[in-house]
């Protein structure tokens, strides 16, 4: 087929080429979300995602809490910064090296590693690479002496990300929400919209195109125009902003689509064996239940991971129709208004919460991958 | 009572009732309304089978016209009143809409989405279809690419926020522009084209869309046309262009307007990179400003939304009613 499609092999090249760089442009996006959810949050705002896998400098606050010594008149600290409580726990390895000290949180890295210089005690102090710091002064100590230093400190991945998310924003909560939501959304237009479809690919009856056309017509109506009336009517009649609420408007809104997709899908069953059914006496009713649904299995299938796609990814509608309150947000209304709002520059949690949010969509959609592409197909190819 | 509950609750009420409906209520017309049997059987056959097609249909058209039919005519009706909802004013709010710099602005961005992210997005699809079609890796390339369209379009904001961040330590772009000694900018600060760069986003979501059916439509073409093409010396441009686009112009034309509908309903994307801010409003978010404060407004900037949809409606109606025959 390679020859005589009538191309060079150095086009063959170039193509591979350009799809490998347009692949690798298209996921970098998602690939940094999913490497900054597993950092440590000091890591991310010190170094791109990009090198995470490399050591970074970072800047910490310790004290020089060694046992003080006397030697005459002098009073000494000596032990190892790596070492002193406050910083202990981030420098388990033991591969770091310091690359600078300080004795003001304004400048954490005033002097270099292997300096010694005059501290404010009136003595001196020198730190090393390896941590190793030398403290002295004429007077004894009223508690350790704070020091400030930069060090290479090794990658450092971590599931607190997940752990902070899932805990304590509240977001199990949203991850609940988000699937009542969706899985009466997904389920209850199915049933409607698969009768619906049948009447309109098998039955004769007056009107028949008419109604088609209109479904095709519903299928581009805007939604913004159905949220003012139809929240209006919810709290008329008693709904208000409710998960009742909700389903109902998903509903409604994924008709006009699942009935399309399925009479397309029905109108192309074999004509023969729904006529020899007629013949052999079977009502409609058996016609549909025993041969139609069983046979539309994989448009039904595609209908159901688009809605449950649509559902789950959906802000709009949820922000309109659900009460606005904490233990009532889906993860889209929770991560757009709460987190981003209150946790702006915490780019860890950020990334945490939105792939958090991805997770259940992506596994959906690789693992039916097969049935969307279908459906998209059944929709838009004639 | 928790909603797990209550969900489970809806989905057996709903399921039940949907099951129940369209169960007895075909019984109640076969053994009860139009028995089949005694003097008039042919007759009673012939009605029940009239009633039957509404029997099937009349959830979903109840459905419909509650949840969209019904809308459209109610916002139409609900802009022409004021804020309270209580004072007929006309034209009142298009008027105010109209004077509204904000407005114009979002119409205009609007105008500027509709024209590039189509085009873009179908430009896209199209070539990575053609470049993937004969490539032994292509089925995989492609799924990579197709990935977006399972992430929302808030996930897909937070991804993108960690290109566009103005952090060079966060922000891949303003990492590159550090890397040749440029200062950190803050993407979606320049005015205009900040636009392109929330586009960007639409168009990385829709391509896999448009790519897979692009690449169905392309596999559908003839072999025998491309056959006749290389044989009479054409080079693969001309066999892309002259040969293959002109056949799947049809296809082309469904994605291009599938993208535009759906540009004309996204507002997550500008809520949430810069909540319509540094001039990138366009009309859903400008409707969610108006939305729960002045419905009369908002149900005016929706309708304005219709408007631009209606053309592509009736397009669509009149395809779909040409392929029937």
């Amino acid at each position: 087929m390679d020859n005589i499609a009538g191309r060079k092999s150095g086009l063959v090249w170039a193509t591979n080429i350009a799809v490998f760089v347009i692949v690798v442009a298209w996921l970098i996006p998602t690939v940094g979300l999913f490497v900054s959810s597993f950092r440590d949050r000091d890591q991310i705002s010190a170094s791109g995602w990009w090198v995470a896998p490399f050591s970074v400098e970072l800047t910490y606050r310790t004290r020089a809490d060694a046992v003080p010594t006397e030697d005459g008149n002098l009073f000494i600290l000596e032990g190892n910064l790596f070492e002193s409580e406050e910083v202990r726990d981030r420098f388990t390895g033991g591969a770091s090296t310091i690359a600078a000290f300080g004795l003001r949180g304004r400048e954490p890295g005033a002097f270099p590693a292997g300096e010694e210089v005059p501290n404010n005690d009136g003595g001196t102090i020198i730190v090393h690479e390896d941590g190793a710091y030398i403290y002295t002064s004429n007077e004894p100590f009223d508690g350790p002496p704070r020091v400030y230093f930069t060090a290479d400190t090794p990658p450092d991945f971590t599931l607190d990300n997940y752990r902070n998310v899932l805990t304590a924003d509240n977001m199990d909560r949203a991850f609940i929400n988000t699937l009542t939501v969706t899985i009466p959304a997904t389920i209850i237009p199915i049933l409607i919209a698969a009768f619906a479809a049948y009447a309109l690919a098998w039955m004769e009856f007056p009107g028949r195109g008419l109604l088609i056309a209109a479904v095709v017509g519903l299928l581009v109506v805007p939604l913004q125009l159905a949220l003012v009336p139809l929240l209006n009517l919810h709290n008329q009649i008693g709904i208000g902003q409710s998960f009742v609420g909700i389903w109902l408007a998903h509903t409604g809104f994924g008709l006009p689509l699942a009935i399309y997709l399925l009479r397309n899908y029905m109108v192309g069953l074999p004509r023969d064996i729904i006529e020899s059914a007629k013949v052999d006496g079977a009502t409609d009713f058996q016609i549909f239940t025993k041969i139609v649904l069983p046979l539309s299995f994989p448009a039904l299938a595609s209908f159901a991971i688009f809605q449950f796609l649509w559902t789950w990814n959906d802000l709009l509608v949820a922000k309109v129709f659900l009460p606005s309150a904490g233990d009532a947000q889906v993860m889209t209304v929770k991560i757009a208004d709460d987190l981003l709002g209150s946790r702006g520059g915490d780019w860890g949690i950020l990334a945490t919460a939105a792939f958090v949010s991805i997770a259940v969509p992506l596994v959906v959609f690789f693992s039916m991958q097969r049935f969307l592409v279908r459906g998209l197909l059944a929709g838009s190819v004639k | 009572m928790s909603p797990i509950i209550q969900g489970i609750i809806t989905i057996i009420v709903g399921v039940g009732g949907c099951v129940g409906y369209f169960y007895f209520a075909n019984l109640f017309l076969d053994k009860v309304l139009f028995p089949a049997r005694g003097p008039n059987t042919g007759r009673n056959i012939n009605r029940a089978n009239m009633i039957r097609p509404w029997l099937f249909l009349f959830p979903a058209i109840f459905a419909l016209s509650l949840y969209l039919v019904y809308p459209v005519i109610g916002s139409f009706i609900r802009s022409l009143y004021d804020r309270a909802g209580t004072e007929f004013i006309g034209p009142g709010n298009y008027i105010r809409l109209f004077n509204n710099p904000d407005f114009r602005q979002a119409f205009f961005n609007n105008i500027l989405w509709v024209i590039v992210v189509p085009a873009s997005t179908t430009f896209m699809g199209l070539l990575i279809a053609q470049l993937t079609d004969r490539l032994r890796w292509g089925g995989f390339a492609k799924s990579l690419i197709f990935m977006p369209m399972a992430i929302s379009f808030v996930g897909a904001s937070l991804i993108w926020k960690f290109v566009y961040a103005q952090d060079a330590d966060i922000g891949i772009i303003n990492a590159i522009r550090g890397n040749f000694g440029a200062e950190a900018i803050d993407p979606l600060q320049i005015p205009f084209w900040n636009n392109f760069l929330l586009m960007v986003i639409l168009i990385w979501i829709q391509t896999g869309f448009a790519m897979v059916i692009l690449s169905a439509a392309l596999r559908g073409i003839p072999e025998e046309t491309i056959e006749a093409a290389i044989i009479d010396g054409a080079n693969p441009f001309q066999l892309f262009f002259k040969i293959k686009v002109p056949q799947i112009m049809g296809t082309i034309v469904v994605v291009w307007t599938t993208v535009t509908i759906l540009v004309l309903k996204v507002f997550d994307i500008v809520y949430t990179m810069t909540g319509g801010n540094y001039g990138t409003e366009i009309l859903p978010s400008f409707m969610m400003d108006f939305m729960f404060r002045d419905d009369g407004q908002a149900t005016a900037v929706a309708f304005v939304i219709m408007l631009v949809v209606l053309p592509v409606m009736i397009w669509n109606i009149l395809q779909a009613r040409k392929e029937m025959r």
